[in-house]
């Protein structure tokens, strides 16, 4: 190895950012920028991937660089959690990119420049979310991820983009600054500290309104966890482009929220306090009541983006509960979840704009008998639905069997009970879209021939699906990094 | 030599805007008051590492011995402050060289700069000087000069705007100076320091608080204090854009200097708790303040006026951290002068570069100008976004520290409300936003192109210096801390 381990994780922020001025200068060539944009991913995956390979060796990887206050420092620091983060957002972006290529030709969209970009400084981001050693680093990079897709979400111009805009910015910037900010702030001030720490930053006589309040103030803050009231930006950020909703809005935006609960319940809590906080009780279930009324609303939704928006926001629900149930089988399952989930999720975005593409339809009920036409985006739609619903053989089984574990150790029936409904209702409104495809007559009677998705697109979009699969039997580096970040 | 920095400071541009009238020769004349203003800037360059270094330096004018003669006194404080106004007043004049020439008629030219220079000596003249008159002075000089900066434009409005500034600010200066003859009047002196040694023994009488309560409206006046702003937006909507982006940078904030030096140097903060619940009234006023103007702002068709209420806000923000009376909240205090300076400098700069190319400031005029003008438009959106606190720029620093002090302070439904009144700046900056990126342009408007680069290098100089401070905070953060342990010391 001819690179220090600290200077990896540098790169790995910086590599994404320094392909920007690439992708600009690039403006005039499509396939040389995109030629950058996937070589700066094919480097982050080496990146991640060396790390992974140190950190499973047991090397400890910390930077702290320049005190932005007194005693307050940027500071970087692997632990397993932020290292299955950045592996599954790694991967995801090479994946995208060559998604993207299809998507954003075949689309003809315009402002191609910007959008990789902005695509490149949100990864770059999100390599910062995952490996910040403090919730300082974390709120920097927090804040300059939900900044770095505003631009995607409006990507479009329209007035309907505008107001998702409006939303989307409002909705996460005034929690993150309302909530978050204040609760780091105040953590700051009562502990003296904010460092993730094993077992919690708080000293054991802090008074419990103080660490429950904070809870409360952190639970809400990071809005980009999407748990009700403060969902409504994800919805809203469905008018992006397809392969932003994929990656962003399926995997790393809201995955950085889940990842930032987890981390702020076992690093800054620590599992024994949350175990004793009385509101922590009250958010799972707030965090249940999502996982239902989501699942509800969606089936409700005959957009096809808007259904997997609302089937993520009850998603990203589960993981909350496992961060919240405070049991060693809780937290697995909720890590593990962000990595299942993402791949079932994007592969069903990728169907989604798949579909845009080559069929122009958006309605589920415009799709009865589009398999004919597109049997592999329909399979694939199908094998991500499964690992949505949490069916064997897909990889989103473990992360809700080991979420049901959490729950059952905890001895919290109700939760038990609402995840069982809740993967009733993903059954419900998620299979029979591929079903319909298949067995149904198609809705015009137009003659049928296979029209799918342009080559890149579809490449991506089975290489996720077969991820899923893959992920069923090959589950043990996955288990064994999450479980790390209990010991 | 550098024993005379204190005074030479003050002396060189006061000695050089007349000599601008001789010149008369326009662009040498603006090339001159650039090297004057750099001068001061390096003086006080020089000035503050002595200050940090050996601590407060004292300077007897003419050789007269301190209590009869007039005295300059450098400490911490005013030699942060000095920096601050002096790089501002450099940087932006380096883009008046180009931006004046859209604005103003050719013949104002040697006039502006002039006017411009005395505004800077008066500038630095309240903030050296250790003597309550001189001060008074010193406050007239730029007071004058900046009305003639405000009104020196083509736009007629301006006049009226000027007038209305003049009327308000002559009310203030008169409150000001009524304050220091009541005080001479009870201890026959004018040194600040003598004075801080003898009003103890008058506290108790009424002429000593009604020199107080004259001199704390007065200079409430001239700081924009809601409801005493009324004369701000206009004076900043209708001034030439580079007046603007000079007196937001500095006027306000060296008024705000003379505020915490007279509270603290002079009467000190017991007589302040004794006489006047100031520290209530300041709460009060400071919060009704940001968001009385934020929502102001959120209704201005013009983006000068849009981000002069904007000023008017940031300005209920530093005295807030005032009213917290602690060491903290007062570090807090300074550091948002600091930081706000840098924002408003780079916001108004990058706007007058919209002017000298469009020639307009109303923000249905800015529709499109995103893809025309992308570097300034850049510029005005990161100087937004320091205004809203985003972390990574000075705004959010000034955030966690007033926050951070309040907390201290247990006045935690305050700083909720100073967390809320920072969505209503995104509310204000995210319309700009929309109008720049997301609005189609109404009218073709091909000729447009970006900023010249004597305009984009100093935006951009104060952009980098938003983001830089941002990171490093060792200079403000350190700097104001000494200052505001000083005072509070002192006491």
């Amino acid at each position: 190895m001819w690179l220090a381990p600290e200077t990896l994780l540098i790169l790995t922020i910086l590599v994404p950012l320094f392909a920007v001025p690439g992708i600009i200068a690039a403006n005039r060539f499509p396939n040389r920028r995109e030629g950058v944009t996937i070589t700066a991913s094919i480097i982050l995956i080496y990146l991640v991937t060396t790390l992974y390979g140190l950190v499973q060796n047991g090397t400890s990887i910390a930077i702290k660089g320049p005190a932005l206050f007194p005693g307050l420092h940027l500071s970087f620091e692997i632990e397993p959690l932020g290292m299955l983060f950045s592996l599954v957002a790694g991967f995801l972006w090479l994946v995208t990119t060559v998604y993207a290529i299809g998507y954003m030709r075949g689309h003809h969209e315009k402002n191609q420049t910007r959008f990789y970009s902005c695509f490149a400084i949100a990864i770059s981001s999100v390599m910062g979310i995952s490996y910040a050693g403090n919730l300082l680093t974390l709120f920097i990079f927090y804040e300059v991820l939900t900044l770095s897709t505003y631009p995607l979400v409006t990507h479009s111009g329209t007035p309907k983009a505008k107001e998702g805009g409006r939303v989307y910015l409002g909705v996460l910037l005034s929690t993150s600054v309302l909530f978050l900010l204040l609760a780091i702030v105040a953590t700051w001030y009562t502990a003296g500290t904010v460092e993730f720490q094993k077992g919690g930053v708080f000293p054991p006589e802090t008074a419990p309104i103080i660490t429950g309040t904070l809870l409360v103030l952190y639970i809400f803050g990071i809005g980009k966890a999407a748990i009700m009231p403060f969902h409504r930006w994800l919805p809203a950020a469905m008018v992006a482009p397809t392969p932003v909703s994929a990656l962003l809005h399926a995997v790393a935006v809201v995955k950085a929220g889940v990842f930032s609960v987890l981390k702020v319940c076992v690093y800054i809590f620590g599992l024994d306090l949350l175990r004793t906080l009385p509101s922590a009780d009250f958010m799972l279930y707030l965090a249940a009541a999502t996982v239902l009324l989501a699942s509800i609303v969606a089936m409700r939704q005959d957009n096809l983006k808007a259904r997997l928006a609302y089937s993520t926001v009850s998603q990203l629900g589960y993981i909350t509960i496992g961060a919240l149930l405070a049991t060693n089988a809780g937290i697995v399952g909720g890590a593990m979840h962000i990595a299942m989930h993402a791949f079932g999720k994007i592969t069903l975005f990728f169907c989604a704009g798949a579909i845009m593409v080559a069929a122009h339809k958006t309605e589920i009920s415009d799709m009865r008998g589009l398999g004919k036409s597109m049997p592999i985006t329909m399979i694939a739609f199908f094998i991500g639905s499964l690992s949505i619903i949490g069916l064997p053989p897909t990889g989103g089984t473990w992360g809700k069997w080991f979420i049901m574990t959490g729950a059952f150790d905890a001895g919290k029936w109700t939760i038990m009970i609402v995840l069982m409904l809740s993967s009733l209702l993903n059954i419900a409104y998620l299979l029979p879209i591929p079903l319909r495809a298949f067995f149904s007559k198609q809705a015009y009677g137009k003659p049928v021939q296979i029209k799918e998705a342009p080559l890149p697109s579809l490449l991506a979009l089975s290489f996720t699906a077969l991820g899923c699969i893959f992920l069923f039997f090959y589950t043990q580096p996955l288990y064994e990094l999450a479980s790390a970040i209990l010991q | 030599m550098t024993a005379h920095f204190p005074i030479l400071q003050v002396i060189i541009p006061l000695l050089a805007a007349p000599l601008c009238l001789f010149i008369r020769i326009p662009r040498i004349v603006g090339i001159f008051a650039i090297l004057v203003s750099a001068t001061a800037f390096l003086i006080s360059c020089g000035l503050l590492q002595e200050v940090i270094t050996g601590g407060t330096l004292s300077y007897q004018l003419g050789g007269w011995a301190a209590p009869w003669g007039i005295e300059y006194r450098i400490d911490k404080l005013n030699g942060y402050l000095l920096l601050l106004v002096s790089g501002v007043s450099t940087i932006v004049l380096v883009a008046a060289q180009t931006s004046i020439s859209k604005e103003l008629p050719e013949n104002r030219h040697t006039f502006f700069y002039t006017a411009y220079l005395l505004c800077l000596t008066g500038l630095l003249g309240i903030l050296a000087t250790a003597d309550a008159f001189n001060l008074f002075v010193f406050l007239e000089i730029s007071a004058l000069s900046s009305y003639t900066l405000i009104a020196i434009g083509t736009d007629r409005r301006a006049l009226t705007a000027s007038y209305q500034y003049l009327v308000m600010g002559t009310i203030g200066a008169t409150f000001i100076i009524i304050g220091v003859g009541l005080m001479y009047m009870m201890t026959g002196t004018l040194n600040m320091y003598d004075l801080a040694e003898r009003l103890p023994a008058v506290y108790e009488s009424k002429t000593v608080l009604s020199a107080f309560g004259f001199f704390i409206v007065g200079v409430c006046l001239k700081l924009a204090l809601f409801p005493l702003h009324l004369w701000l937006p206009n004076a900043y909507a209708y001034a030439p854009s580079i007046t603007t982006a000079f007196l937001a940078a500095t006027s306000t904030k060296v008024a705000v200097y003379v505020l915490i030096r007279y509270i603290f140097s002079i009467f000190g903060i017991e007589f302040v708790d004794m006489s006047l619940p100031l520290g209530d009234i300041f709460l009060f006023l400071g919060l009704t303040g940001i968001f009385v103007a934020s929502v102001a702002a959120i209704y201005q068709l013009n983006i000068k006026r849009l981000f002069a209420y904007s000023s008017v806000a940031q300005i209920g923000y530093i005295i807030l951290g005032l009213a917290i009376e602690t060491e903290l909240g007062l570090t807090a205090t300074l550091l948002h002068l600091f930081n706000h300076a840098l924002m408003k400098a780079a916001i108004f700069l990058a706007i007058g570069a919209v002017v000298y190319r469009i020639g307009s400031a109303q923000l249905s005029h800015y529709a499109g100008l995103g893809k025309k003008m992308p570097w300034t438009m850049a510029a005005i959106v990161a100087g937004g976004l320091s205004l809203i606190g985003v972390p990574l720029t000075v705004g959010f620093v000034s955030k966690w520290y007033l926050v951070v002090a309040l907390l201290d302070k247990g006045w935690w439904p305050v700083a909720v409300l100073v967390l809320i009144s920072s969505l209503i700046a995104v509310i204000y900056v995210w319309r700009v936003v929309e109008w720049i990126y997301l609005t189609p342009p109404r009218i073709i408007t091909d000729e447009i192109k970006e900023a010249p680069m004597s305009q984009l290098i100093p935006i951009w100089i104060l952009v980098l210096a938003n983001i830089y401070f941002g990171v490093d905070t060792r200079l403000t953060v350190g700097v104001s801390k000494l200052a505001a342990q000083s005072l509070f010391g002192v006491n």
